[in-house]
């Protein structure tokens, strides 16, 4: 059974006649790791937040983990963790880091039940694993850039998902910061078993452990390459000057 | 026995601490959810049902209350519905409300205009606390705690970002639904004390003054409550002092209290 089933979806924007993606056909199957890429404005984000449910679709089916995402959209997302696109606190937030984290697990928890010190250890863990753990009683807000990415990251593996939606992870970190959480992207999904899809923009750190790589432009799937890491790297850089991404 | 004076000194001053702490409690979520104009909104939808309540010859709470909750059942589902920002919608439908408000004013006639009755609606009066709206107050309040106590989680992660929030597996609606009607049903209690054309300054002097001393939601929510009590209490002090409408006299303070917080704040403060 797939984990992530996508049945001709079309996703139109409110006030839009265009849909953002349209004819979205898309089976992923459990501990996959695939890497969403293509040029800005393709469709990669809208594709994204289709599958977490943000965005319900004007038509088609989105089935995750064997649910219907438009009538048990939050029960599944239970099971999702989800890091949006360029997330940014504002200076003044009053939530320290550990909050943050921490309260990627309180959908798991679910109602009326406290947070428990179990909860509280897997979040520093996890802080610990994306090198932030000295940063859990800083406000979030006074983090830079990257370290606030790394945080959102921590937040959506504290859930300890089935399934990871990541966007654009690595946009705003240093070279060194991109291949390690790659790199520990790569061993989660591989050891856990747990179902990623990141969408980036430039896939370099990622196409050494993702196994699949789909290619967006104008909404529309237009290449799906899920051979060795040679020959994925070869046909994104092929289609590197169209999708105007740069790679090294 | 006791007397008359220190009965009325008592009732207002156990209001006053009351909605102090109910709208400082409120104020945390109304400005971590950008829900601002919603305060200025309810308390113009409660003010317009008091007018009206006065013009028909009906308890004016009564209908102050239903106009509160007819506006909070409004604004949640058609901010969901249109997916426009709840802030939006009641920046559109405050002036409508106070456009009623006068028309029910004007309807109204002129004896009954200028009573006691109707001042005390616009500008509040610590005469028109009576011990019934202390029970329901109190009623208000515990209530209040008890669901914080209980979905602080759930709150908590929704004040940070509600998008957020509901990527986590939180159904957000009942919780912004639920935070809409505290909103009418605490405006609608303070209207007495405070008046309807000055209870939303209650509704984000007391957080926004919290906000200036800490980074921590959970001590923000602690402190704010207590600063809506000073901000009510000293308030009131000067009413009794200068004879003064008391919802004027706790706005200055709680404004008074803001502007201090601004300039004392440590989160302004350069280190060289």
């Amino acid at each position: 059974m797939s984990v992530i089933l996508l049945k001709n979806i079309s996703t139109t924007y409110q006030g839009e006649k265009k849909p953002a993606i349209h004819d979205i056909n898309l089976m992923v199957e459990r501990g996959e790791f695939l890497c969403v890429v293509g040029p800005n404005g393709a469709g990669k984000t809208t594709l994204l937040e289709t599958i977490v449910g943000c965005l319900k679709p004007v038509r088609g089916e989105v089935k995750v983990l064997g649910f219907n995402m438009a009538s048990d959209g939050v029960k599944v997302r239970r099971k999702i963790g989800y890091t949006p696109q360029d997330f940014m606190a504002e200076p003044d937030e009053p939530y320290k880091a550990l909050d943050v984290v921490l309260m990627g697990r309180f959908g798991k928890i679910g109602l009326l039940r406290g947070i428990s010190r179990e909860d509280v250890e897997k979040a520093l863990k996890v802080m610990e694993m994306l090198d932030i753990h000295g940063l859990a009683d800083k406000p979030i807000g006074k983090l830079s850039g990257g370290q606030q990415q790394k945080v959102m990251i921590a937040r959506a593996l504290a859930k300890e998902p089935e399934i990871l939606l990541l966007d654009e992870p690595l946009s705003n970190l240093d070279y060194d910061s991109r291949m390690k959480i790659s790199e520990l992207l790569g061993e989660i999904s591989r050891r856990q078993c747990i179902t990623t899809l990141v969408v980036a923009h430039n896939p370099e750190h990622l196409l050494q452990f993702c196994q699949r790589v789909i290619v967006v432009s104008e909404g529309k799937i237009i290449s799906d390459i899920s051979s060795g890491e040679l020959e994925r790297e070869e046909a994104v850089r092929a289609l590197a000057p169209s999708l105007k991404v740069e790679l090294r | 026995m006791i007397g008359e004076i220190p009965m009325l000194v008592f009732r207002s001053a156990a209001g006053a601490v009351l909605i102090g702490l109910l709208a400082g409690l409120i104020s945390v979520f109304i400005i971590r959810i950008k829900l601002s104009s919603m305060g200025f909104c309810m308390s113009h939808a409660a003010f317009a049902g008091a007018a009206l309540g006065v013009g028909l010859s009906v308890n004016p709470f009564t209908m102050a209350l239903a106009f509160s909750l007819a506006t909070a059942s409004f604004i949640g589902p058609v901010s969901d519905k249109a997916k426009i920002h709840p802030d939006l919608i009641t920046s559109i439908a405050f002036p409508l409300n106070m456009a009623l408000a006068f028309i029910f004013l004007t309807l109204t006639p002129g004896v009954v205009r200028f009573t006691s009755e109707v001042t005390s609606i616009l500008w509040g009066s610590v005469l028109s606390v009576g011990f019934q709206d202390i029970v329901y107050l109190a009623i208000l309040l515990a209530v209040s705690a008890v669901m914080m106590f209980l979905f602080w989680k759930e709150l908590f992660a929704i004040m940070f970002s509600r998008r957020m929030a509901e990527a986590d597996g939180i159904n957000t609606k009942p919780f912004i639904y639920a935070i809409l009607f505290a909103i009418g049903i605490i405006v609608t209690f303070s209207l007495k004390l405070v008046g309807g054309l000055l209870v939303f300054a209650l509704l984000f002097n007391p957080a926004a003054t919290a906000l200036q001393f800490s980074y921590d939601i959970k001590k923000i929510a602690l402190v704010s409550p207590l600063i809506g009590v000073a901000s009510c209490l000293s308030g009131l002090s000067l009413s009794f002092a200068l004879n003064w409408p008391a919802g004027a006299c706790i706005v200055l303070a709680s404004t008074l209290g803001f502007a201090l917080s601004v300039a004392v704040s440590p989160k302004r403060r350069i280190r060289k």
